[in-house]
């Protein structure tokens, strides 16, 4: 090849480099700066940030929005957090469907609808998830983030070698570092997840939560899905829902949060604060290695033969048909489970209930869909919608 | 430990751009067609990170 024809081929491929690099670089930069809506609802009283509980986080990309609900009549205070990891999203469309609809008429109630802000804005290209979702609602499509289970490396880089939990001490897998639900309780001088971990522990006992419910899902594969896994100070009132959620609305089991299994909110928050803490497992069929197509349609549906074959071959511990497991069956799940949780919550502990109204149940999300319970942000007042 | 990890994390920006620029000098001196098509797409994800993109 001549030296002419070999310069043309040079400048050719690194034109063709430079399109694909802006053309990458736009999606990522987009992703990672996209703003979901959020109209906050009639029961909101008060919007904060995480960063009133621990000063270092303010201007971080980790500084959420933190809803309170205040009843004005005095009671328990309860606390909900959803997209502890953002690739699971029944989490945060559930704590959206909170902020959004719920009404309190007696104690107090908090919620976190993007609790890692960080690890939403950013997804796994290389496992081909997609950067959004839409959910379909009456006044059009809602988008939401797809987000990753560790925060960007973006924030918070290098990993150690092996992450050691403080203050347990237990070793981790390094990426967990950015795994926040292996970093609980958190560190006040440690990375950012760590830190994240460490303001919520701060807004636990600033704010004298009783108790706290983290919302999660699981692939299939996982033996801790369709569960309820509660602190031991929790476990009767876990048991109990358990029981009557299976009699009354859908199967779920009841499982203990493990004692010497340390990093997790179930584990973590009921041992270093007053508050009773407990964690729901929802199925997502999404996050199954066996999956097939990775898409937008499997996250939504949950819908995978690969999958129905592997449940046939006796290798899942959930049951999983044609018909899948829709995320409006996963969000109901959630809104029926956190609601069950908190009626016991009341009976258990007189004159500590946290009475909740005009949050759908398991039969009305499923029946309506997700998107029926999300408010039009067009013809919300400014100073109403938030966003995440 | 947080200084520590940003000393090295200044450090691997500065590899980075040190790898970038290496690609950039090999893709300007190599006679071989295929090595310069692979040096322009090995650029990609080094530019993405100095640019704090991804």
């Amino acid at each position: 090849m001549t030296d002419r024809n070999l310069l043309i081929v040079k400048l050719v491929s690194l034109a063709l480099v430079a399109v694909a690099l802006v053309i990458a670089g736009i999606q990522f930069y987009d992703h990672r700066n996209f703003q979901e809506e959020v109209v906050k609802g009639p029961g909101v009283t008060q919007v904060r940030k995480l960063s009133d509980y621990f000063e270092p986080l303010k201007g971080t990309i980790n500084d959420c929005n933190i809803y309170i609900f205040d009843s004005g009549v005095p009671g328990g205070t309860a606390f909900l957090i959803g997209s502890s990891h953002p690739e699971e999203p029944a989490g945060n469309l559930t704590a959206q469907l909170f902020v959004e609809n719920a009404k309190l008429t007696k104690g107090r109630l908090i919620v976190a609808i993007r609790a890692n802000q960080s690890a939403s804005r950013v997804t796994r290209p290389g496992d081909a998830y997609p950067l959004y979702f839409t959910i379909e609602t009456p006044w059009g499509e809602k988008k939401f983030r797809m987000g990753d289970r560790w925060s960007s490396p973006l924030d918070s880089w290098p990993d150690p070698e092996v992450y050691v939990n403080y203050p347990s001490g237990q070793l981790l897998a390094y990426m967990d570092v950015r795994n926040f639900n292996r970093t609980w309780p958190g560190r006040a001088n440690g990375m950012i997840t760590e830190q994240t971990n460490y303001a919520f522990m701060n807004l636990i006992k600033e704010e004298g939560v009783d108790i706290f419910i983290d919302l999660h899902e699981a692939e299939l594969e996982y033996p801790v899905i369709s569960t309820i896994v509660a602190h031991q100070k929790g476990a009767d009132i876990a048991g109990m829902a358990s029981m009557l959620l299976t009699s009354t609305e859908f199967k779920i089991g009841m499982e203990y949060s493990p004692k010497t299994l340390h990093g997790l909110s179930h584990r973590e928050v009921g041992d270093h604060s007053d508050a009773v803490s407990i964690l729901l497992e929802a199925p997502e069929p999404f996050l199954d290695r066996v999956r097939g197509i990775t898409d937008e349609k499997l996250l939504l549906t949950g819908q995978d033969e690969f999958i129905v074959t592997a449940g046939k071959f006796g290798l899942l511990y959930e049951k999983i048909d044609e018909k899948g497991w829709p995320i409006d069956v996963r969000v109901g799940r959630h809104c029926s489970t956190v609601l069950m949780i908190f009626e016991l919550w009341g009976d258990f502990n007189p004159g500590k209930e946290v009475v909740i109204q005009e949050v759908p149940r398991y039969d009305e999300v499923v029946k309506n869909g997700t998107g029926y319970y999300f408010r039009d942000p067009s013809k919300a007042k400014p100073e109403d919608i938030y966003y995440e | 430990m947080a200084i520590l990890n940003s000393i090295i994390s200044v450090c691997y920006y500065l590899i980075s751009a040190f790898v970038v620029f290496v690609l950039v000098k090999s893709i300007i001196k190599t006679k071989n067609v295929q090595d310069a098509i692979l040096y322009s797409v090995m650029l990609m994800p080094f530019i993405l990170r100095i640019l704090r993109i991804k």
